[in-house]
């Protein structure tokens, strides 16, 4: 049953800690800064020993900024799923075990949710908003809690019939103790995947939003921003949007991995005892 | 269960369900009308300090329901439930941490009725913390203690339950359902999901633990074969309603409505099986004159509609059954 190898898990935390690392530690990483070393003498350089990934259409160097970068856009992504984790888990599980006119109105606003295109319904807020770090994180964190509350919501519906549920009520847990420790424990599986997936879904969403220019303001770096700042020169300067690319990628496919390998970790089913 | 168990007729019933009725809407489709489905029609039960109640029936029979109502995990639409002298719903009913300490249940599945992220320590001491236990040391005496009456170990206090088999998982069923001190325990099919081998293991460290701690039972089971063994009391239920209702002796030796008798005949019998007996059953008693036994069995009653009046008449010394007159 259980891997000797944790594979999942251990990539996952690989490609995970390589990016905060490289986020916590970018000073140390690089004598380069993301802003002010604009050298347009030396502009649109490929990948050399000096700049490991190049050099952007400004003299930049690209490996400091990707990884200046990270610190944005992991700060964004986790921050916004953190609060959109905690709105989605709050909305299912009460509506899910409670049910009645709650449950109705929980799940009207989800599908509400579900019907206007996330990242739509995030630049109308950032354009309400304007650039900004807090506004991205308000509108990325208020817009992708529909599949958190779903996911809850099913699994509470059917966790909550189960006996243990059942004697916990007979025992004398209120509702809030209910939801907390014998359902919110037994969902952590699903929703932890949604989580790290939605790590994920909001760098993507902050290097789209940076992208179309609603997202953090050059020069400071970011993802997106680096993309669109790239985007015309792909062919002559590849490595100044796949560098950055590759960025979004390796941090998505790390929490990605990490879901899953979280997932199984938690799961006591899958745990031998020695 | 013996005759030194068996509390005086005057003493006050740990249970009593007077008229209980619980109705369920469900929801017709698109074009059909809601409609009401009778689960429970006018149950009246009451147990004895000491005693052992079984409620008898096929599955969808109420039976269960009747047991979640008496938990106050499901809301009577009208009747009364009444333990240990409080009314566990309406005016003056307990809050829910004292109804915890008056009754507790066991359940039939004994995969589901424990948390899988939960050891079996937590399991059995948060119950203590929530009703105030705060010292530490005393929780665990007491989850020890709950361990040892069901044949467990302490040291299974760390463990998970996927680490138990069935058997196991039961009686830590039943030590969650002893933890907090309660005086009546309902036990919902407590067997109907083990082994066969286990079955008896179990029954016999139930009717040891009622003895021991001065338990009272209200079994919910559709095995008589289960029932017959540790029952005072046996009151089947059909359709929603009791039908019929006696001292085991009585109701196992001369069964009346036609759907107890029916039940008795699925008990397995080797000597029927072998050609031994032909019929262990005495011929059916006639119901009083003008009467006949209620409800039929032969025709269900229709979801949606009410149940037809009907009485209950005394047949024997401490045995009664559902009649209608006409």
């Amino acid at each position: 049953m259980r891997m000797p190898f944790r594979l999942n898990l251990t990539l996952g935390l690989a490609l995970v800690s390589m990016v905060i690392l490289g986020a916590v530690f970018a000073p140390l990483l690089t004598a380069h800064d993301p802003i002010l070393d604009a050298d347009l003498m030396n502009s649109e350089m490929p990948p050399s020993w000096d700049h490991w990934f190049g050099t952007d259409s400004q003299g930049r160097d690209v490996f400091s900024r990707v990884l200046y970068g990270a610190r944005v856009s992991l700060t964004i992504g986790i921050v916004a799923q953190a609060i959109n984790s905690t709105i989605g888990i709050a909305l299912g599980l009460s509506a899910g075990y409670w049910g009645g006119w709650w449950d109705d109105l929980v799940n009207g606003l989800t599908n509400l949710m579900l019907a206007i295109p996330s990242l739509v319904f995030a630049l109308a807020i950032m354009a309400v908003l304007g650039p900004g770090v807090v506004s991205l994180l308000i509108a990325l964190g208020l817009t992708n809690w529909s599949w958190s509350c779903r996911i809850t919501r099913g699994a509470v519906m059917s966790l909550k019939s189960q006996g243990y549920v059942q004697a916990a009520r007979t025992l004398g847990y209120g509702d809030i103790r209910i939801m907390l420790t014998q359902l919110l424990p037994n969902i952590v599986g699903p929703v932890l995947v949604m989580a790290t997936l939605g790590i994920g879904e909001a760098v993507l969403a902050e290097a789209a939003l940076s992208f179309l220019g609603l997202g953090i303001r050059p020069p400071a770096p970011s993802w997106g921003n680096m993309l669109t700042d790239a985007r015309e020169a792909i062919r002559s300067v590849p490595w100044a949007t796949i560098f950055p690319g590759l960025a979004v990628f390796v941090t998505v496919l790390g929490f990605n991995l990490l879901g899953d390998g979280v997932r199984d970790w938690l799961d006591p089913r899958m745990q031998v005892r020695a | 269960m013996s005759a030194a168990t068996l509390p005086s007729p005057a003493s006050e019933p740990i249970l009593s369900v007077k008229d209980l009725h619980v109705r369920f809407p469900v929801a017709g489709g698109l074009l059909r009308q809601r409609r009401i489905v009778h689960a429970v029609n006018g149950v009246d039960l009451a147990v004895q300090p000491g005693q052992c109640v079984s409620l008898v029936g096929e599955s969808g029979c109420g039976k269960s329901t009747t047991a979640l109502a008496i938990m106050g995990l499901q809301a009577p639409s009208s009747g009364a439930i009444i333990v240990e002298g409080r009314p566990v719903y309406g005016p003056g009913a307990p809050d829910r941490l004292a109804r915890a300490r008056l009754a507790q249940i066991v359940f039939q599945d004994p995969f589901s009725t424990l948390n899988p992220r939960e050891t079996i320590g937590r399991a059995l001491s948060q119950p203590l913390m929530l009703h105030g236990v705060k010292d530490r040391c005393e929780r665990v005496d007491r989850v020890a203690t709950a361990l040892r009456q069901v044949g467990l170990l302490p040291e299974h206090a760390t463990r998970y339950p996927h680490e138990f088999s069935g058997g196991q998982r039961q009686r830590i069923g039943i030590a969650r359902a002893l933890i907090l001190g309660p005086r009546l325990i309902v036990l919902d099919e407590p067997v109907s999901a083990l082994d066969v081998s286990i079955r008896a293991q179990i029954i016999n460290l139930l009717m040891d633990l009622q003895q021991d701690l001065g338990l009272s039972y209200l079994m919910i089971s559709h095995d008589l074969g289960v029932v017959e063994h540790v029952s005072d009391r046996v009151a089947v239920m059909f359709a929603g309603q009791i039908v019929e209702e006696g001292g085991w002796r009585e109701v196992f030796t001369a069964p009346a409505h036609p759907y107890t008798r029916r039940l008795i005949e699925t008990i397995p019998n080797p000597a029927r099986l072998t050609g031994g007996a032909q019929d262990i059953l005495p011929p059916a008693p006639e119901p009083p004159s003008g009467t006949r036994f209620w409800p039929p069995i032969d025709q269900r009653p229709e979801i949606g509609r009410p149940p037809e009046p009907s009485t209950f008449v005394d047949i024997g010394d401490d045995h009664r059954v559902r009649v209608r007159v006409g």
